[in-house]
């Protein structure tokens, strides 16, 4: 009952988001994404569930899209004079590296960003072009290929999604998007 | 492989009887003049100006003969006509290193200080170039290079009477500026543009020490706010100020010290205050200074709301500056003010209006007026009804930049390729262009090309990575196809979109004097590289970032390396080995390879994120980061 009614709220956020993403890449995850967030709901998206309405009350904000480093190519000098939000260089967010699998090339991205697992999922989606799958607490990722995968503190490697947001952002020393097949070792979640 | 080798070592046989007969004055330096001139110049020199073998001259004759082209080559300031000079034979090389003034180093790193020391001998005026451009863009760590220090120390000993430095993605400290101001008594021109590491304590002692100051520009720079009253440090009494900017610097000024300042500066044409400055100060200024011909207006924005009081008359201060053609600032533009500069706008040819939000209906009425402008900067938040307006007034405009307000990959963006088409349509003088946009057709970049064939620079930045037309979905080839061929003079381009290796065929065979290619998310495969290095005979800079370029595509250009100032290569799929291969055959050029991350552990030893190459006369340099690698 719990987490249906935060899901609930949840939805309604999402139904009141504008998006401004390409159209037909986001609608199909879109439930998917509710569904990621319900499962995880049950500890800590509560709180965050009443902040995030909060903050995203006027329905203007939209989550932070997938942003490569140095681009669009504006100087950063243009940037802040014409923003007044603080200097975002890189080495005040909390970057990791994001590799993955058949990918040649490397990503970083700045966790502090992101304020919860979709938004998270969504740009790196965006970011490599390909689909998660859907989340479940036991089973992991089941309908994609790619399996978004972590290496924390003690250099465990960790199914994204399995601990609560800010444990993972501060326990997550990279990321990895491994293909399904590798993936089994992994078990599902906690 | 072998046979590029073979190649290039006949290459470098040929270069060598030059070398041998020119060089023989810098018995320290192995390398030709032709190598210098190359290095210490736009790199466009004539190779194919006759060396003379080296034959002793009796003494008065060629005394003689050196006076008189002394005398000859001071008419002679284009650095290119310079190089050629000095290829000629060993007497003039040597009349034109004691006659040239004006040395220009487009890479700081591809000679040592000492090298310029050694040939010239009475140089006047420096302008060095450091970090490559992308830097600008988050793609290099902090403290790579590029300091001053090692320039300033060696140029104090060797030429006590310079005059004039011009700096640009520089490292320079307080200290360089300190030293600056003591070894030079009359020094008269600093030049800062997007440099970095210095501070306002820095500016105050400069400012105090040089007495002859004629220029102090600050331009796009990061300087760090000491709490220092800069402003108050120059010296009592008339000055011989022309040009003071400021506006990048972020710390609160002493607006009476530069009420002050201004007052007794009575050369003074250019003042471009920071946004420290309000309009009513701005207003005080402007009364003060009506010879004034460019102007930076600070935050244009009043500091208190008049309240009953009778408010400045800021367009009278307009109408009384009657020399003003050059307007930028509008930091923090309260709109309704904007009409202020209308009684100036029949005479302004420069506009800078890309730090004001403006709608098109406040830019409108402006415009209308601006009949002489030939360089716009502007916010796309003048949509493309704005750049309607500015195609139906500005005929003689000859650059426009369209900077995006929202530098989202996915954000709505307000112009489009309707404003494209109708810059191209109205202003057919058009002759360099910077455009921000989400998405384009190809229609828009072919008319465009057909219609402005004086475009000598050609940057299209479609922030949507990846996208094709919008209209008929057809990768942006045919676009810039069209700008390559039909705009014959273009020498800098860069291309976004979706764009296929065939699109590089064409740019390669039909941009013959391209010097400056940017290239981002696109192409297909190695081709596309091998296509621009195998064709674009007067490439120079070349800066790539997340293309499926590899080793064999980077391999195809080793013919040419040598003769270009760099190479830059990030997020493609370079390795290590390909790189370090190409460093060993190539001794002139420098391979530099790091990554954004200062602490990059061997997870993914042989991918290289980033491949900086440059041509070097003077080797690998001393001063690398340990996250640098110098194959």
């Amino acid at each position: 009952m719990e987490k249906v009614g935060v899901c609930d709220d949840f939805v309604n956020l999402k139904a009141t988001e504008l998006r401004l993403g390409l159209p037909g890449t986001e609608d199909g995850c879109e439930e998917e994404k509710e569904k990621v967030s319900c499962g995880k709901s049950n500890k800590r998206a509560l709180p965050e569930t009443e902040k995030e309405i909060e903050s995203t009350g006027k329905t203007e904000a939209s989550p932070p899209k997938a942003q490569i480093v140095g681009w669009p190519p504006v100087r950063s000098y243009r940037k802040n004079s014409f923003q007044t939000k603080k200097n975002e260089s890189e080495g005040q967010g909390m970057y990791v590296k994001v590799s993955m699998d058949g990918a040649p090339y490397l990503r970083k991205i700045d966790l502090t960003v992101y304020k919860q697992y979709p938004e998270l999922m969504k740009s790196l989606e965006n970011m490599f072009k390909f689909s998660v799958g859907e989340y479940f607490e036991r089973e992991g990722y089941k309908g994609s290929d790619f399996v978004p995968t972590y290496e924390d503190k003690d250099g465990d490697w960790m199914l994204v999604g399995d601990v609560p947001w800010e444990m993972f952002v501060s326990s997550c020393k990279r990321l990895r998007i491994m293909k399904g097949s590798e993936v089994k070792g992994l078990g599902c979640g906690v | 492989m072998k046979e590029d080798r073979s190649e290039m070592a006949a290459k470098d046989v040929e270069l060598d009887p030059r070398s041998a007969a020119i060089s023989e004055p810098l018995s320290s330096s192995s390398s030709s003049p032709a190598a210098f001139n190359a290095v210490v110049s736009a790199g466009n020199k004539s190779r194919s100006c006759k060396s003379s073998l080296p034959v002793t001259q009796p003494p008065c004759p060629g005394h003689v003969l050196e006076n008189v082209l002394e005398n000859v080559l001071q008419f002679l300031t284009c650095r290119r006509d310079r190089n050629a000079v000095s290829l000629v034979c060993r007497s003039w090389y040597r009349v034109e290193a004691q006659t040239r003034f004006e040395v220009f180093i487009g890479n700081c790193y591809s000679l040592s200080p000492s090298r310029l020391t050694r040939r010239f001998k009475g140089v006047r005026s420096l302008l060095l170039k450091g970090k490559p451009r992308f830097a600008d863009f988050n793609l290099m760590p902090p403290d790579w290079g590029a300091q001053f220090a090692p320039w300033v120390a060696a140029t104090a000993m060797a030429y006590p009477w310079l005059e004039k430095v011009n700096l640009k993605r520089m490292f320079v400290t307080d200290d360089d500026l300190a030293l600056l101001a003591e070894s030079f008594p009359g020094f008269k021109e600093l030049i800062l543009r997007c440099c970095e590491g210095f501070g306002t304590s820095g500016i105050a002692l400069f400012a105090n020490k040089c007495r002859q100051l004629k220029v102090l520009d600050l331009i796009e720079s990061e300087v760090t706010d000491d709490e220092v009253d800069w402003i108050s440090c120059f010296p009592e009494g008339e000055t011989h100020l022309e040009s003071l900017s400021f506006e990048c610097v972020e710390s609160p000024i002493n607006f009476k010290a530069l009420e002050g300042l201004v007052l007794r500066s009575p050369f003074l044409k250019k003042l471009r205050t920071s946004r420290f400055v309000s309009l009513e100060e701005l207003h005080r200024l402007m009364v003060q200074a009506s010879q004034l011909t460019s102007l930076g207006t600070g935050s244009f924005s009043p500091n208190d709301v008049p309240q009953g009081e009778q408010e400045p008359d800021y367009a009278s201060a307009f109408r009384a500056s009657k020399s003003i053609v050059c307007l930028s600032g509008f930091r923090e533009l309260t709109p309704e003010y904007l009409p202020a500069i209308s009684p100036v706008c029949a005479n302004l040819t420069s506009l800078n209006l890309s730090y004001a939000n403006i709608s098109p209906d406040i830019l409108k009425p402006i415009i209308r007026n601006c009949h002489n402008i030939r360089v716009f900067w502007a916010l796309d938040s003048i949509c493309d009804e704005g750049l309607q307006a500015v195609a139906a007034t500005c005929k003689e405009l000859r650059e426009l930049r369209v900077f995006p307000s929202d530098p989202l990959e996915d954000s709505e963006s307000p112009v489009s390729a309707l404003g494209l088409q109708a810059i191209s349509e109205g202003c057919r003088k058009l002759e360099s262009i910077l455009y921000f946009c989400q998405r384009m057709t190809n229609g828009a970049v072919i008319a465009m090309s057909e219609n402005c064939p004086q475009l000598t620079v050609f940057r299209l930045c479609i922030m949507g990575r990846y996208r094709p037309d919008h209209v008929t979905g057809k990768p942006m080839d045919d676009g810039f196809g069209a700008i390559v061929k039909n705009c014959k003079k273009l020498t800098r381009l860069a291309v976004s979109g979706l764009l296929t290796d065939e699109a590089f065929s064409i740019i390669g065979e039909h941009g013959k004097l391209i010097r400056t290619l940017s290239v981002a998310f696109a192409g297909d495969s190695d081709m596309a590289l091998r296509y621009i290095l195998e064709g674009c005979p007067k490439l120079q800079k070349l800066e790539i970032r997340d293309c499926p370029f590899g080793d064999v595509g980077l391999r195809s250009g080793m013919h040419r390396y040598h003769n270009m100032r760099f190479v830059w290569m990030s997020y493609c799929r370079l390795t290590r080995g390909g790189c370090r291969d190409i460093a060993h055959a190539l001794p002139s050029v420098v391979a530099e390879v790091f990554g954004s991350d200062v602490d990059d552990d061997d997870d993914n030893a042989d991918y290289v994120e980033t491949l900086y190459m440059y041509r070097s006369l003077d080797g690998a340099r001393k001063d690398a980061p340990k996250f640098v690698t110098i194959l």
